[in-house]
């Protein structure tokens, strides 16, 4: 099978930049996502469509991103 | 030293001719242990780098005899060629490589890009696991001039013995944050080992995944004084990151004596007393 349909955009989630990669793979979509530097994954979600599958994914991304505390330097 | 492909690369197109040439074995290790379920290049074994790439029990690489049984299932004996690959720039690939070369296999390459390019191409992904023919594969004596330990990080910042590349983000090498953004803090003090230059891994990178030119590793090193005549101690947080830029500056660059310090900062940001510098 080839991948289908694969987007890569960029987005600021609870004010730190992500990378969302989506494609299709048969009937499914796949939606990855993470943190731009150092660009480590940090959720990830399928669904049937791309909406779907992106929406699940910025759900726990947006979780996970709300615990990262910030120091004075 | 010559600024031609080196032989420890492939390209995505060489792989799609190759992958599943006999005495060839190609392998994806991801950050993501889900990625190779999506889809992963026909004919690819896949490891978990939480599981398969570790001792589970203790702190430490991957014992010798888990490692001979995870090549040895994976149909890969002394003269395989493996070809590595995976997600973020082929992150935990170099990860696998280092540990290859740690105990002496011989011609492991990378594929330039990973993940990110094949997909990017477009190129076939298959969700089958492939089953291989078992193989006896033998570790040799661990090559410890690859791996850096406590004593001898301490011992290279107070006497500048060898040069610290800090690979981190860097707002993780000012201690603005403990751990990459949406990830848990592992460590109880932020900052970076006195003395260390901040050269983050995405810099040996270009936007395709590849790894950039010999000319421009060369210049971004050098840049910061980093050199092939001094030894080099790479360090992140738990030791990926900076195996891809030990790669760079050993296979790519050339440097004789580059080590991997895979304690890194899960170990120096916990130890208590270590110095800290700010920001």
């Amino acid at each position: 099978m080839k991948p289908e349909e694969l987007t890569r955009r960029q987005q600021e989630i609870s004010g730190w930049p992500v990378s969302i990669e989506t494609y299709k793979l048969g009937d499914v979509f796949h939606c990855t996502i993470a943190n731009v530097d150092p660009g480590a994954r940090l959720a990830r979600a399928d669904g049937a469509t791309r909406e779907e599958a992106e929406s699940r994914a910025i759900e726990k991304a947006t979780r996970y991103l709300k615990q990262t505390r910030k120091f004075e330097v | 030293m010559p600024a031609t492909l080196p032989n420890v690369l492939v390209t995505t197109e060489w792989v799609a001719q190759h992958a599943t040439d006999a005495g060839v074995r190609v392998v994806e290790v991801d950050v993501d242990t889900t990625a190779y379920d999506q889809g992963h290049v026909p004919g690819a074994a896949g490891w978990n780098w939480t599981t398969e790439l570790c001792d589970t029990l203790v702190r430490d690489i991957v014992p010798a005899d888990k490692l001979e049984a995870l090549l040895g299932k994976n149909g890969i004996d002394n003269q395989t060629a493996i070809v590595l690959y995976g997600d973020n720039n082929n992150w935990f690939a170099a990860w696998a490589f280092w540990q290859l070369k740690i105990y002496g296999h011989e011609d492991v390459r990378i594929m330039d890009g990973g993940r990110k390019k094949w997909l990017a191409e477009g190129r076939d992904l298959s969700t089958e696991k492939p089953s291989f023919t078992a193989k006896t594969y033998k570790t040799k004596t661990p090559d410890t001039s690859l791996r850096a330990f406590l004593p001898e990080v301490q011992q290279a910042m107070k006497s500048k013995s060898a040069a610290l590349v800090d690979v981190r983000s860097p707002q993780e090498f000012t201690g603005e944050i403990l751990s990459p953004p949406g990830l848990p803090e592992t460590c109880q003090r932020g900052g970076h080992i006195p003395g260390a230059k901040s050269i983050p891994w995405g810099k040996n990178c270009n936007e395709d995944g590849t790894f950039k030119s010999f000319e421009d590793l060369q210049a971004l090193y050098s840049s910061q004084g980093i050199t092939s005549d001094r030894p080099v101690i790479a360090y992140c947080r738990i030791g990926e990151r900076s195996s891809l830029t030990w790669f760079a500056l050993k296979h790519l660059l050339g440097f004789k004596d580059v080590k991997n310090y895979d304690g890194s900062w899960t170990e120096w940001g916990n130890l208590v007393g270590a110095p800290v510098e700010k920001p």
